[in-house]
């Protein structure tokens, strides 16, 4: 549904990303996870036709996003990491921009406005400004209208970024939903948490390099499944263990304060680029 | 081309949503020049065996097309950098020629409403012209020139103080030397012809022509539509410069 070959993104001197392939398989929900200035928020431009690539393809449903690009375009609907909707209009004819951007027709405009508020549970807000709506209404109102003109591919930058915990929570359900429909899904994130929830398979991205692409389960599993953070001198040192036994073991006779926990994805990336994530 | 209509639409519904507002704020500067030249300095005052305030109110309608249909750069701008909704047009499959119709088509439309604000209180101050099909092509071409030129030069500024600076050195100067307020017969020669290069003095000639019943120089149509196409190609060009 989404290949990407050598995609490269230079700004002047800095090389925002390095040659980057990737492949995003139909109905999939993949996650796209680094921290912030990675290249995740690059990439999604490039793909979306925001910036210019400096080299590489895009195929978007077997569109060249270069040589076929309106035909690319129709592929995907996109969900911005900052707001984009026009504060001074109301849900609905936010909406109906969009569906006019698509060259849909007036009447299943309506229809899918209709049906897409119900989806995100905004129905009675339809004809709120939506500078009158809180930030958690505001993504799902991005989100209904990525999906108005029926995208095969759904971009969601940072979907859930500033948002409190029950929200996001919210954001996610809505999400898992769209994918369980039979959209495919590719989402940048920096939360940990959120890739773990998500994701059928996590692609790791650090200063504008693939470092590491998979299931979060076959990654972590990598790792062990059980890790030690010890505290000494201020300092964490964190130790991994296959199995709980062994953690346990290698605390017996241990006097420091430690915590004991699962291995997660944070765990992951920091074996391999030697930093967080959340950085 | 459809996708034009999105464009426009939108201007449309947010021009709906501030007309209450907008149209106090379009009759606040041609009333105040009214009232100061056409009342205080220009009451006895004879221009071509027309009175002041007949020579006034063309140039003040023309002045307005270039203003107002300027302005829409204002508004792509704030739209760019402050809320970011030229994102969605770019996402959107849309070419660039649909994005800067739909633009240009908006600037048009604030620059007419404006224009008929102008001509209600000239009506009211007693002023009657003709307002035939050249006197309404030469404002309709005039705005076309400048709504052009504002999407073309909104694409290129970096930020919202860039904006102010068009103006300063675009839409003043030429506001105040393409003719409205004076006769620019009543300048040196060689600023005369300086002038010609402008594209509001020749809108303010043939908008004042038709407007006193006279057929207007064909010439000065066919360099608003020369610089008019010109501007809306490389406003084409400059919305693909706009992305990174």
């Amino acid at each position: 549904m989404i290949n990407i070959e050598k995609l490269s993104k230079n700004y002047k001197k800095n090389e925002a990303l390095k040659d980057i392939s990737l492949t995003v398989k139909k109905g999939e929900l993949f996650a796209y996870l680094g921290p912030n200035g990675a290249g995740k928020t690059t990439t999604i431009r490039i793909l979306t036709g925001l910036t210019h690539k400096t080299g590489g393809t895009a195929y978007l449903n077997g569109f060249d996003i270069s040589k076929e690009t309106l035909k690319a375009k129709r592929q995907y609907g996109v969900v911005p990491q900052s707001t984009n909707l026009d504060h001074e209009l109301s849900v609905y004819e936010n909406l109906y921009i969009h569906g006019l951007l698509y060259h849909m027709q007036g009447a299943k405009i309506k229809e899918r406005i209709d049906m897409l508020l119900s989806y995100v549970a905004l129905k009675d807000r339809k004809k709120s400004p939506v500078k009158e709506l809180s930030g958690g209404m505001k993504r799902r109102v991005l989100i209904a209208r990525a999906l108005l003109h029926e995208p095969v591919i759904l971009f969601l930058d940072e979907p859930t970024v500033g948002l409190d915990a029950t929200i996001r929570r919210r954001i996610w359900g809505l999400i898992k939903k769209i994918q369980q429909d039979g959209t495919t899904v590719f989402l940048t994130t920096h939360y940990i948490e959120e890739a773990e929830f998500l994701a059928d398979r996590v692609a790791f991205i650090d200063k504008g390099t693939i470092v590491a692409v998979g299931t979060p389960h076959h990654l972590m599993e990598k790792q062990g499944a059980w890790a030690i953070d010890l505290i000494e001198n201020g300092q964490v040192e964190t130790q991994y263990f296959n199995t709980r036994e062994d953690a346990d073991q290698y605390n017996v006779n241990r006097h420091k304060s430690y915590t004991l926990r699962r291995v997660n994805l944070e765990d992951v990336f920091l074996t391999l680029t030697g930093k967080k994530v959340t950085e | 081309m459809k996708g034009f209509i999105a464009v426009y639409v939108r201007e449309l519904l947010i021009l709906r949503r501030r007309i209450t507002r907008l149209i106090p704020s379009w009759s606040v500067s041609p009333l105040l020049y009214l009232l100061a030249f056409g009342y205080a300095v220009g009451r006895h005052m004879d221009v071509g065996g027309h009175t002041y305030m007949e020579f006034l109110i063309p140039g003040l309608a023309a002045m307005s097309s270039m203003t107002q249909a300027f302005a829409i750069s204002s508004e792509i701008n704030v739209s760019r950098f402050y809320w970011h909704i030229f994102e969605e047009f770019q996402a959107a499959p849309i070419s660039n020629i649909s994005y800067v119709l739909g633009e240009v088509f908006a600037g048009m439309t604030r620059a007419l409403l404006s224009i008929a604000v102008i001509l209600l209180i000239g009506y009211i101050f007693g002023v009657t012209l003709s307002y035939n099909f050249w006197f309404w092509l030469a404002l309709l071409l005039n705005s076309f020139v400048f709504a052009a030129l504002a999407v073309g030069l909104a694409m290129l500024v970096k930020s919202h103080a860039d904006q102010s600076l068009l103006n300063s050195f675009i839409i003043t100067p030429m506001a105040f030397l393409g003719g409205t307020f004076f006769p620019i017969e009543r300048l040196p020669e060689w600023a005369q012809y300086a002038l010609y290069f402008l594209p509001l003095t020749h809108a303010t000639k043939a908008i004042r022509k038709a407007a006193y019943g006279d057929l207007p120089l064909m010439v000065s149509y066919l360099v608003l539509c020369g610089i008019g196409v010109v501007f809306f190609f490389i406003a084409v060009f400059c919305v693909n410069k706009a992305k990174d």
